[in-house]
């Protein structure tokens, strides 16, 4: 029996028993959510590439393949998954960071990990393999739902295979340094976004701004003239360092809080710690303020607040949907899990 | 005979001149660009504010009326094909940009909002919204989010679904829903991402949030030539492979080259197999790179001649053969149908082969002018409706070659959509499971199958009476279905 047969097995049995399952890749980011319960289903055993021809622009692997692994490949081919997944972990697999739909720092210039999605394989809550989307960039047949499998935490199907768009990665990355005060940066970092500007991350903290450069060399120059600014040694560090969450920022057990808001909106004023990354558009606080408080401050700007680390994990973790909303996804959740068995709770109580 | 107990309610809640019902004010409203496919609706309804709106879908959903959306009619696929026992809502009034916020480069806009207003009204702040379907200056940006609109620059920016952020969408009941966010990636599902594409079967759309990007400070073209299709297809390939990813890279053959430059004079060279355009945009550091990497490219694919764009005026010369191509058609045969296939592109070659060889068997002339960056074909099969039996060996050629794509790992549709057009082709792609599925989420939507019912996704009934004519290896498709 293939680790794919296994797998269908598996979710036909729970089905039929109405036994919730708990979905796992590498188990890197078990602290993501809120906590479910239910019998393990592993996809370590599905991994691998499937397909890969470089000039395409387009890999195909399981979904239990080590990011890692995925990331050496495409590298010796000069390509890169340009939404940066943060891994969380050396076991990080494909498939967990797909369904966690999490982008590291290129995201508000290249795309989130949903929009290099352009299909999956995967096992609804009945046991059925279905093939969503494909392998070509271009695709209107059928709805969008390999999409809205990204980012649903396992809780409507259980991916098996995924096809990704992948991009080269660029000639020359150069990282430039300047010191300003948070709404400095917002201000420089939306004006700069406006041009026709190679920039591929920016992010503040504590009075220094951070911003990345990407292109081709002529470009990025050009770019780094424009803007101004010190250029920082061992950049890539730097970068990876925030992606992973390594920043002493990061450490300890104040709970961490991801506020996405429209990027030019102004520092908020809310007790605790701040980095701002993605220009402005998503920001880190470090606060024991209540969620209510947070939420509130966040909704009134037009953005969202969600408990990323630490805190009551049973508690509702993502910013509560509006009642019409919510009806919705539960019966979007009903048509690809009528027993309810894909990690239940894991994003919200009802689903 | 359809029951026409809605229309004196809907004249009862709306202005007169709103409703309309008589033949004469419903033919223009018969169908879409697909002008194959023509029916005549109960009513059309154009309502004026949003309010009206819900008071039309809360009737419809009421009496158990259809519904079918229209934005600008340029659909290729018949999408906005009425039903002859349904309303056809037109939201050619909702045509306001409400609101364009700069700094954070967004753009809230009413569904009827034709796509190209928004980049003009944008110019200002040096911004604009990069997805640009040919029909550009007509379609609006509603049914651009409907069909998932793609265009000529989406192999660097993207289609439709990764260029909007937000929308305000009506259920059938009336219920009024905000989709995805201001900020970026909403709490939740990606349900942004399903109603994308959905050509009106989820939901009514009453404004879209558009992501807006900086204008490049400058575009220039490369135009080359090629002594085969074949050649033109690896040069394709070896420039993505060089890293660049161009804003545009199209291709066109000998017949389209030759049928484009009887209409205009382009200049493109006559004694080509094939010609590619490649666009380059940014900034003018990057751009001159780009360009010296694609001549070298294209060189050593063999190209027989290249020219570089010298300023703006060469720039839209050289794309005016591209954009002329459709009509240059149009004076060549009575009439062409378009296909919209899209395939992996190391298989150019072959499905460009094959499709000269069906072209010869049907006794069809077949014209290639299509996205070739990112593989999506537009052959467009040349025909006289007027000889009998013409039209039906097209559609039959055409089946042919949506089939062909989807054997070597594409889809049936790129960018036009589903619609009426390619509903048995979608049997061929997806399976019992698959189809059902997509009814269930649609189910979820719209539980009494009233929003643009019939159209994208086939049943299973449809499937099996299509089926029974295209038996691949012995193997049944939907074996689980009786068959009649």
């Amino acid at each position: 029996m293939t680790a794919e047969q296994d797998i269908q097995e598996q979710v036909q049995t729970a089905a039929a028993g109405q036994t919730p399952l708990a979905i796992q890749g590498g188990n890197s980011k078990a602290f993501y959510g809120r906590t479910t319960a239910g019998k393990p289903l592993s996809l370590a055993d599905h991994h691998g590439i499937i397909d890969y021809t470089p000039s395409e622009l387009v890999i195909s692997a399981r979904a239990g393949t080590s990011l890692t692994e995925l990331e050496s490949v495409l590298a010796q081919e000069d390509q890169m998954l340009s939404f940066e997944p943060p891994h969380f972990g050396e076991s990080a697999t494909l498939g967990g960071s797909v369904a966690c739909g999490l982008s590291g720092p290129r995201r508000p210039y290249t795309g989130a990990v949903r929009d290099f999605v352009l299909g999956v394989n995967c096992i609804n809550g009945k046991g059925e393999y279905l093939r969503l989307g494909g392998q070509v960039m271009k695709n209107v047949a059928g709805y969008d739902l390999s999409r809205t499998l990204t980012g649903s935490l396992g809780t409507l199907a259980v991916l098996l295979d995924i096809h990704l768009r992948v991009l080269p990665l660029p000639a020359l990355d150069l990282t430039l340094v300047q010191n300003c005060s948070a709404a400095t940066a917002v201000e420089n970092c939306n004006r700069w976004a406006g041009r026709p500007l190679p920039l591929s991350a920016a992010c503040h903290l504590e009075d220094r701004l951070y911003i990345r450069l990407s292109g081709m060399a002529e470009g990025v120059q050009a770019a780094a003239t424009a803007i101004g600014g010190e250029p920082l040694d061992h950049a890539g560090h730097f970068w990876e360092q925030l992606r992973e969450q390594q920043l002493p920022f990061f450490a300890g057990d104040t709970p961490l809080w991801r506020l996405s808001v429209p990027a030019a909106t102004q520092p908020l004023a809310l007790d605790g710690e701040v980095l701002l990354d993605w220009g402005g558009a998503q920001r880190w606080l470090r606060s024991k303020l209540p969620a209510a408080a947070i939420r509130s401050a966040v909704a009134a700007v037009g953005g969202h607040a969600t408990l990323f680390r630490g805190g009551d994990r049973s508690s509702t973790v993502f910013q509560p949907l509006q009642p019409a909303l919510l009806a919705l996804h539960q019966r979007l959740k009903n048509t690809l899990d009528p027993a309810g068995i894909f990690n239940p709770g894991r994003m919200y109580p009802e689903l | 005979m359809p029951d026409k107990s809605i229309i004196p309610q809907l004249r009862k809640q709306l202005p007169a001149h709103c409703v309309l019902t008589h033949p004469e004010e419903l033919r223009p409203y018969e169908c879409d660009a697909l002008s194959a496919y023509r029916q005549l609706p109960l009513a059309v309804v154009i309502p004026e504010t949003t309010e009206q709106i819900r008071t039309i879908l809360q009737l419809c959903s009421h009496n158990r009326v259809p519904v079918v959306a229209r934005g600008s009619g340029t659909g290729l696929s018949g999408g906005a094909l009425p039903l002859a026992d349904g309303v056809l809502l037109s939201l050619a009034k909702f045509n306001r940009i409400m609101a364009i916020d700069p700094h954070n480069r967004t753009a809230r806009v009413q569904p009827g909002v034709t796509n190209l207003a928004i980049s003009k009204a944008a110019a200002q702040y040096g911004l604009y919204y990069a997805p640009d379907p040919s029909s550009q200056i007509a379609c609006s940006i509603g049914g651009n989010v409907a069909e998932n609109a793609g265009g000529v620059h989406c192999l660097k920016y993207g289609l439709t679904t990764h260029n909007i952020q937000a929308l305000e969408v009506f259920t059938i009941d009336g219920e009024q829903l905000t989709i995805g966010s201001q900020a970026l990636d909403a709490p939740g599902y990606d349900l942004l991402a399903l109603m994308t594409g959905s050509e009106g079967l989820l939901g009514i759309i009453t404004e879209v949030t558009v992501k807006l990007l900086p204008s490049p400070d400058v575009a220039q073209v490369v135009l080359a030539a090629f002594d085969s299709v074949d050649a033109a297809g690896a040069a394709v390939t070896a420039t993505i492979a060089s890293g660049i990813i161009p804003a545009g890279l199209e291709l066109l053959d000998k017949p389209a080259i030759r049928a484009v430059e009887k209409f205009i004079n382009t200049g493109y060279p006559k004694d080509a197999a094939a010609i590619l355009l490649c666009e380059l945009d940014g900034t003018q550091a990057d751009v001159s790179a780009q360009i010296e990497r694609v001549k070298q490219v294209f060189t050593a694919a063999g190209a027989t001649a290249q020219q570089v764009s010298r300023d703006e005026q060469e720039r839209q010369r050289f794309w005016a053969g591209r954009k002329a191509a459709f009509p240059a058609m149009g004076r060549l045969s009575p009439d062409y149908y378009c296909m919209d296939g899209t395939i992996p592109r190391k298989h150019l070659a072959h499905v460009l082969n094959r499709i000269g060889i069906l072209s010869a068997e049907y006794d069809l002339p077949i014209c290639n002018v299509f996205h070739a960056g990112d593989g999506n074909l537009h052959p467009l099969i040349l025909y006289d409706a007027n000889q009998p039996g013409e039209l039906e060996r097209t559609e039959e050629l055409g089946g042919k070659i949506l089939e062909l794509c989807v054997a070597v790992g594409g889809t049936i549709t790129g960018e036009h959509g589903v619609g009426m057009e390619k509903i048995n082709q979608m049997c061929v792609q997806f399976n019992s499971a698959e189809l059902q599925q997509f009814h269930a989420i649609k189910q979820a939507f719209d539980p009494h199958n009233l929003l643009n019912p019939g159209k994208a996704i086939p049943t299973l009934h449809r499937c099996a009476e299509f089926g029974a004519m295209h038996v691949h290896h012995g193997e049944l498709p939907h074996p689980e279905l009786e068959r009649f």
